[in-house]
């Protein structure tokens, strides 16, 4: 084989997945720039005003980071588990099972493809936030860091689900019935120092809370989570959900008979 | 002579139970053109599932070119192409794109990609498609981008899993000449087929499968010399009358119609000998021809005497 074999394998995953979310702009770039333009208009904007400060921040500049992420979460999941699970449901999975590709290769091109798709939204609806918000990003590392890594997570995420599914209801059950509602809990719209005791506590069980938080950090200056922390808490999920996909993929779950 | 594929006592037990393969052994030359045969369901498909490492064995060893695809799966898999039963590519993606796709799985650079992938899309008639969606090819048009895919990087020994399946006569023919170039190339290719005439012409070797089992593994040859009877059907010119017999040991007639009979030949009696007879009785033959495949008489067999 060729000397940098893998590298071109990599690329080549990643410019499949590039070219079919590309392919598709009007269902995988689209409709989540309009949702999340709908959220600065309707919370943003009309019921921000009254709602006037959170965190010590206007409405809308409170719920910008938030939304920011929401939308690099949800597809870099959705592309990864969508991409993967069609390539199962087709059979072409097969064209990369057969060949020399190491699984790690195979991981690394999907989880870069979802990356993709989930960064071009994000700056989508970034750019549509300064429509409504003047943004001064206060920490670019940290910023750009807990992007990545949070796209990473969930790239991860949708693998495990796309291995494990045998249905496209069972590609729709973890985004509709656990990712949304850890979002939306997550602190996107509301500082957790306005809940009480019990549902704080809650709240810091879900690793999302701490991404979303991170990322207001970067751009705001201001979090109710320690942000070490955070960035631990998205090392460990990154460790855990990569050794749990290459396990699965030397065991062939969902992929081998 | 190199081994190109070694299959040592291997063994498929499904996680429903079902025991696909049980056992079988096979050993396949460098350079042969071999054939797999057996009914549905006898273990073709797994056996190739399992060469190709979509299958995981449940006992034996596989090796192709002497390295276990176990140990050196990499390597290994390099050095062969598979050409699956059902299609397994994307029919959203063009079939440029497909085939350049596999060729950067197995690492081809950019450039050699592209030659490639002209090479054989245009050998096999798929060039001015490949900026079509794939999911526009006919049948067979599909197949044949399989087949281009699967030799993208060139590989040794290219396995093929009924590849002429629901293909027209024509289209297929097609098909034999070109597999048999890459064979006379020094491509090994192994080929599973239902279409037994397929399997006589193309074929050195042969190895009936059934029921997990290898119930024979010879040369196409030796395996048709085992046949002691032939069946010829025979137009004549002229009338033939109804009483009319042969009058020859080892030989039987059955009138079809007045123009067309049937002749069963056995224990080596010439066809001269039968149409010396109906040269003396004035008959004159107008044409000639099998009336069965004789590798599906002795496929039927073959099968029969493993119940």
């Amino acid at each position: 084989m060729f000397s940098n074999h893998k590298y071109i394998a990599f690329e080549t995953i990643v410019l499949r997945e590039i070219r079919r979310f590309g392919r598709i702009w009007l269902q995988t770039l689209v409709p989540p720039a309009i949702t999340i333009g709908l959220y600065f208009v309707i919370f943003g904007n009309l019921v921000g005003k009254r709602i006037g400060e959170m965190g010590g921040f206007q409405y809308m500049e409170f719920i910008v980071p938030g939304l920011i992420m929401m939308a690099v979460i949800q597809n870099s999941y959705s592309n990864v588990v969508s991409s993967f699970f069609s390539h199962k449901f087709q059979h072409s999975v097969e064209e990369l099972l057969v060949a020399p590709v190491p699984n790690y290769v195979i991981l690394c091109g999907f989880i870069v493809g979802g990356m993709a798709r989930g960064l071009a939204v994000g700056t989508i609806v970034t750019f549509i936030s300064m429509l409504f918000a003047d943004l001064e990003i206060q920490n670019l590392f940290i910023t750009v860091t807990v992007v990545l890594l949070t796209s990473i997570v969930f790239a991860l995420a949708g693998f495990i689900n796309a291995l494990f599914a045998n249905s496209f209801d069972d590609i729709s059950i973890i985004p509709t019935f656990v990712l949304t509602p850890l979002i939306y809990l997550g602190g996107v719209f509301y500082s957790v120092e306005l809940l009480p005791p019990f549902w704080k506590f809650v709240s810091a069980l879900n690793p999302i809370f701490y991404m979303v938080n991170t990322f207001r950090y970067g751009i705001l200056g201001s979090s109710d989570v320690d942000i070490r922390w955070a960035f631990f808490i998205l090392c460990v999920f990154i460790v855990l959900l990569f050794t749990s996909c290459i396990l699965l993929l030397r065991k062939g779950t969902g992929l081998r008979s | 002579m190199t081994t190109a594929i070694s299959i040592q006592n291997l063994a498929k037990t499904y996680a429903n139970g079902f025991e696909a393969l049980k056992g079988i052994t096979l050993e396949v030359e460098q350079g042969d053109f071999f054939a797999l045969l057996g009914p549905n369901g006898a273990g073709k498909s797994t056996t190739i599932g399992v060469i190709s490492t979509l299958v995981n064995k449940t006992a034996g060893s596989v090796e192709v070119f002497g390295k276990s695809v176990e140990s050196h799966v990499y390597q290994t898999k390099l050095d062969f192409g598979v050409v699956p039963q059902e299609v397994n590519f994307s029919l959203f993606e063009k079939v440029g794109d497909i085939v350049m796709t596999q060729a950067g799985y197995y690492g081809l650079p950019r450039n050699l990609a592209a030659e490639r992938c002209e090479k054989y899309l245009r050998k096999l008639g798929l060039w001015e498609k490949r900026n079509e969606r794939s999911r526009s090819l006919s049948g067979g048009m599909k197949r044949r981008l399989m087949i281009a895919r699967a030799l993208v990087h060139e590989p040794r020994l290219l396995i093929l899993d009924e590849p002429t399946a629901g293909v027209d006569i024509e289209l297929r023919r097609s098909m034999w000449e070109f597999l048999t170039e890459i064979n006379n190339n020094g491509t090994t290719i192994i080929l599973t087929t239902h279409y037994l005439e397929e399997a006589e012409q193309l074929c050195r070797n042969i190895a009936i499968i059934d029921e997990g089992k290898i119930v024979e593994n010879t040369s196409m040859r030796k395996l048709l010399n085992e046949l002691d009877s032939q069946v010829y059907i025979l137009e004549t010119t002229s009338q033939i009358s109804p009483g009319f017999d042969l009058n020859l040991n080892n030989a039987s007639l059955e009138i079809v119609d007045e123009h067309c009979f049937e002749v069963t030949v056995s224990g080596g009696l010439s066809v001269n000998d039968v149409f010396a007879v109906f040269s003396e009785a004035g008959i004159e033959i107008d044409s000639m021809r099998n009336k069965t495949n004789r590798l599906e008489q002795l496929f039927l067999s073959k099968l029969e005497s493993n119940d």
